[in-house]
């Protein structure tokens, strides 16, 4: 059994040394990416890694406080983006979209944000509450089941097509420079936005004072309901900041990739949850840096690991870096890069 | 007569639940596009029931009082009667308001399936002001009715019921009972009592008055209960002769019954046998051994991929054309060896992470199998076609004539609910019992807990690497796109609908949701519901969760752990009903070892 995982560890770390030495080798070739295209992969992934992290603040949260995986919370980031989306449409066929773009950005995001903080604040409601003492995996396969209903009631409600969002105005588009580099100016937006939110959560859950009774329930419950704390209430607040970061993660998407359908929360909600876990599941920085991570990692890894082995087609394999990369960190690190901060009976 | 704060507020909450429930259903589009089928010529279309069902319930509902330990159990009266007509109105407001909304404003832009049709089926073909005097009025009658059950008799009221029920099916599963009447040469009866796939209303109310004095008994728990305590109470050399002759009843019926049915209905059921194969493995993971494993469907996609590159002859890189019965053995061995590969790494993990980390192996699975890397082999998202199916004599046994395709899927069904059988009464079964109660314990008393569970995950892996192997030589051919994470979670839903941990349960959950609703790339009997398939098996994953965690027909061990205290609370109620008789009550039954 352990000879078998050290086996595995072993395989892993080869197969990764041969991957880069190989990419190195087509690099000095001169058959690899150019520098230009390795930038725009870094950038395109922490941009892509920053919105994982502000989902990922979501899973951990939950975890943290509730100890389960909250898997229908890819969905409360998807309900965001869509609500964001009709908002966006509407001002886009008054003009007022290309004209105070600034504005209007402001109002989809309030949209998503007060949507997805919604929708998460119900789901507690309804379906996690009822299930508070019951056997850890129960409100998991709940979860489970909302994570379905949501999708497929989106689906029904405001149909199955990709819904796109309308452009962002050219000056956004455009390449800036910035330290030096020139980087595309939606993916600097998007990174800049998602660390001043992750900036704003800490500080509130940090310095407020729901901000400390969050982190006293997820050190004990029992105890933090003796010291005066509103535990239900304290739940409650910690689902909808999670729903608040969803909502903002939604409107970067939709900058970012502007499409949006009933299914799009569903990877991104999985990988999200890869990058809490990466980071230390209850560990909020843990989860920002492990978004980054992971973002970075399956732009620049199958380019980087899989090119090297000579895989063909290597994007299609994005998923699988990010997938083996979860099994990899549960298998040999299940509490995470940072270590993980769960309550005294999650720990047990 | 007025109404105490209690009641009012339960009357509000329901209402706005039923009407709620019912807004919901239109604006997702479900009752327009269930409009079409009729089930009851001419009164009652799929959609109207789709829509009504909530209401009467909610009147039930909102006037019952459950009876607890110490409580007079309230009195029954006009009270009930007006509560459940209360109700009923406040969701037909509810709904009268959306479909003004739904009338004035155009709101197609974003609410895709708020059509004028919608609103013109809501208000029942009339015009507004007049229309949406029967929108509310409908609701308030059933809401009515809902509560005036209380009134009925017990008895009457669950004959009421059930005759209710039978109706129901009948209409509804027309594919189904026509089919039967035809081969038994019954046209002319089928002919007469559908018209348009919709019951008769005569036959209707004639089924409904036939089946009405047939006393109903309690639930089908105790039902279940009272059959094997009976089978129990009789002489062993008698029971051994009963089931051997059961057993052949039951021989002859499977024998038949494809004949009977004709190969659309065959085709339905053979999809639900290869979902009821895959449930039984999955039940031994996470019913039996308490693993949530997610990507159970990487398993059955190994079996099939296994089979396929061994028997194809337009298999890409290796194609040795074996014939379907040499490749079973290999397909079965290698979904065996995919799950100790998987196996291995996450069964010491917390149960949920074990379940992310299987998600991710069955992801990985089915894009390898999708990715250009590996299409010499695989064929990529073209899969592999021209599987020649399973020789069988002189003739081939493929997809093209499910009757016989069934025949397979009888008898792999039979094997699998024999292994788990089995193995569920064996020591390790015993062993996974008493792991997913407490690992800690179970250890201690010896059991050697990485070696049980990742025989629990050998097990699953085998079973789903069988159906596998049964459904590439039914299909032919085999897409990466038939072995989505969705398959998981429907074979999931399947074994928790059903009753995790018991292989009746497990059954009759494929039967009804694989049969009925239909599975992930297949249909059911009821095709009207491919749309809103996975809503509603999102829906009913909450449902049992919150309601009926142990499932439609419990584990009794399961029922145990997770109704302790309200096994305590019957077994008061029936002493307290039956002072004299002296039956053994509940919470002494639990006492005795599971058999």
């Amino acid at each position: 059994m352990d000879s078998l995982l050290w086996g595995v560890r072993l395989i892993a770390i080869l197969v990764l040394i041969w991957g880069v030495a190989g990419t190195i080798v087509q690099g000095l070739n001169g058959a690899g990416p150019s520098a230009e295209a390795w930038r725009d992969l870094v950038v395109a992934g922490i941009a892509q890694g920053a919105m994982y992290g502000l989902i990922a603040l979501g899973y951990s949260m939950v975890y943290g406080v509730l100890g389960f995986i909250n898997f229908a919370h890819g969905e409360v980031f998807m309900a965001g983006a869509m609500s964001g989306f009709f908002v966006a449409n509407y001002l886009w066929q008054v003009h007022f979209w290309d004209n105070y773009f600034v504005l209007a950005i402001l109002l989809v995001l309030l949209t998503s944000v007060l949507t997805s903080m919604l929708v998460a604040v119900i789901v507690e409601r309804v379906a996690y509450r009822p299930l508070r003492a019951s056997p850890r995996l129960v409100p998991l396969i709940t979860s489970i089941g909302i994570s379905f209903f949501i999708q497929y009631s989106f689906a029904g409600l405001f149909g199955v097509a990709v819904k796109n969002y309308p452009p962002a105005p050219d000056s956004l588009r455009n390449r800036i420079g910035f330290l030096g580099l020139e980087i595309e100016g939606t993916k600097l937006a998007v990174i800049v936005v998602a660390l001043i939110s992750m900036g704003l959560l800490y500080l509130f859950v940090e310095k407020t004072r729901t901000g400390r009774s969050i982190r006293a329930v997820a050190e004990d419950k029992e105890i933090a309901a003796l010291m005066g704390i509103n535990v239900d209430r304290t739940i409650v607040a910690s689902f909808a900041v999670g729903g608040v970061m969803a909502g903002v993660a939604g409107t970067l998407w939709s900058l970012l990739f502007r499409g949006v359908a009933f299914h799009t929360g569903f990877l991104p909600g999985i990988k999200a949850f890869t990058a809490a876990v990466l980071g230390g599941i209850g560990n909020l920085p843990g989860a920002m840096v492990g978004g980054l991570f992971l973002g970075t990692f399956e732009g620049v890894g199958s380019q980087l690991v899989l090119a090297g082995l000579g895989i063909p087609a290597v994007s299609q394999l994005k998923d699988v870096v990010a997938f083996t990369a979860l099994v990899l960190v549960l298998i040999f690190r299940p509490t995470g890069l940072f270590g993980e901060r769960l309550s005294s009976e999650d720990r047990a | 007569m007025t109404l105490t704060t209690r009641e009012a507020r339960k009357t509000l909450r329901w209402s706005v639940i039923a009407g709620l429930v019912m807004v919901f259903t239109s604006a997702v589009g479900m009752m327009e596009s269930f409009d079409d089928r009729l089930i009851i010529y001419p009164v009652l279309s799929l959609g109207y029931l789709m829509l009504f069902w909530i209401v009467p319930l909610a009147g039930f509902q909102a006037t019952h009082l459950p009876r607890l330990e110490g409580i007079e159990p309230p009195g029954k009266g006009l009270s009930n009667v007006l509560i459940g007509a209360l109700t009923g109105l406040g969701a037909g407001v509810i709904l009268a308001v959306f479909v003004v909304v739904a009338d004035r404003f155009d709101l197609r832009e974003v609410f895709v399936s708020i059509s004028p049709r919608l609103v013109r089926l809501l208000t029942f073909e009339d015009t507004l002001p007049g229309g949406l005097l029967a929108t509310v009025l409908i609701p308030t009658l059933l809401g009515t009715a809902g509560g005036a059950f209380h009134l009925l008799r017990d008895n009457l009221g669950r004959r009421l019921v059930l005759a209710l029920e039978w109706v129901l099916v009948v209409a509804i599963l027309e594919g189904v009972v026509a089919q039967i009447l035809r081969q038994i040469r019954l046209d002319a009866l089928g002919e007469r009592i559908y018209t348009q796939r919709a019951l008769e209303w005569f036959a209707a109310v004639a089924l409904f008055l036939a089946i009405l004095p047939i006393p109903a008994s309690r639930t089908g728990t105790n039902q279940v209960e009272r059959i094997r305590q009976r089978l129990f109470s009789i002489d062993p050399a008698q029971r051994i002769r009963n089931s051997v002759v059961s057993a052949v009843v039951i021989l002859v019926f499977l024998i038949l019954l494809p004949q009977l049915l004709g190969s659309l209905l065959s085709e339905v059921l053979a999809n639900v046998g290869l979902f009821l194969i895959m449930g039984l493995g999955l039940n031994i993971v996470v019913g039996l051994a308490g693993m949530l494993d997610l990507g159970y469907v990487a398993f059955f996609a190994v079996g099939a991929y296994t089979v396929a590159v061994l028997t194809s002859s337009l298999s890409p890189r290796f194609a040795p054309e074996l014939s379907w019965w040499l490749a079973l053995p290999v397909a079965l061995l290698v979904s065996a060896l995919s799950g100790v590969m998987i196996g291995t790494p996450v069964i010491r993990m917390r149960g949920d992470y074990l379940a992310i980390v299987t998600l991710g192996f069955g992801e990985i699975i089915r894009i390898l199998f999708l990715s250009d890397w590996l299409s010499p082999i695989f064929g990529g998202a073209q899969g592999i076609l021209d599987i020649p199916g399973i020789p069988l004599g002189v003739t081939r046994v493929s997809g093209i004539s499910p009757e016989s395709i069934l025949y397979f899927a009888f008898a792999f069904v039979l094997i699998a609910a024999w292994v788990s059988w089995s193995l569920q009464h064996s020591r390790i079964g015993r062993a996974w019992n008493a792991l997913r109660e407490d690992e800690t314990v179970a250890a201690a008393m010896g059991v050697n807990t990485v070696r049980a569970k990742l025989d629990a995950f050998i097990v699953g892996a085998i079973l789903a690497g069988g159906a596998g192997a049964l459904f590439a030589a039914k299909l032919g051919s085999v897409f990466p796109s038939s072995f989505e994470l969705l398959v998981s979670i429907i074979i999931l839903v399947v074994v928790i609908v059903g009753g995790m941990g018991n292989i009746v349960g497990v059954a009759v959950g494929a039967v009804v949701l694989i049969g009925i609703l239909g599975g992930p790339n297949v249909p059911g009997l009821m095709a009207e519901f491919a749309e809103f398939k996975l809503l509603i098996y999102g829906a009913l994953l909450i449902f049992m969760m919150l309601r009926r965690p142990e499932g439609l027909i419990p584990a009794r061990a399961r029922y145990r752990e997770l109704h302790a205290d309200e096994a305590d609370q019957d077994a008061w109620l029936d002493k307290s009903i039956h002072p004299i008789q002296s039956r053994p009550s509940s919470s002494e039954t639990t006492a005795e070892p599971d058999c």
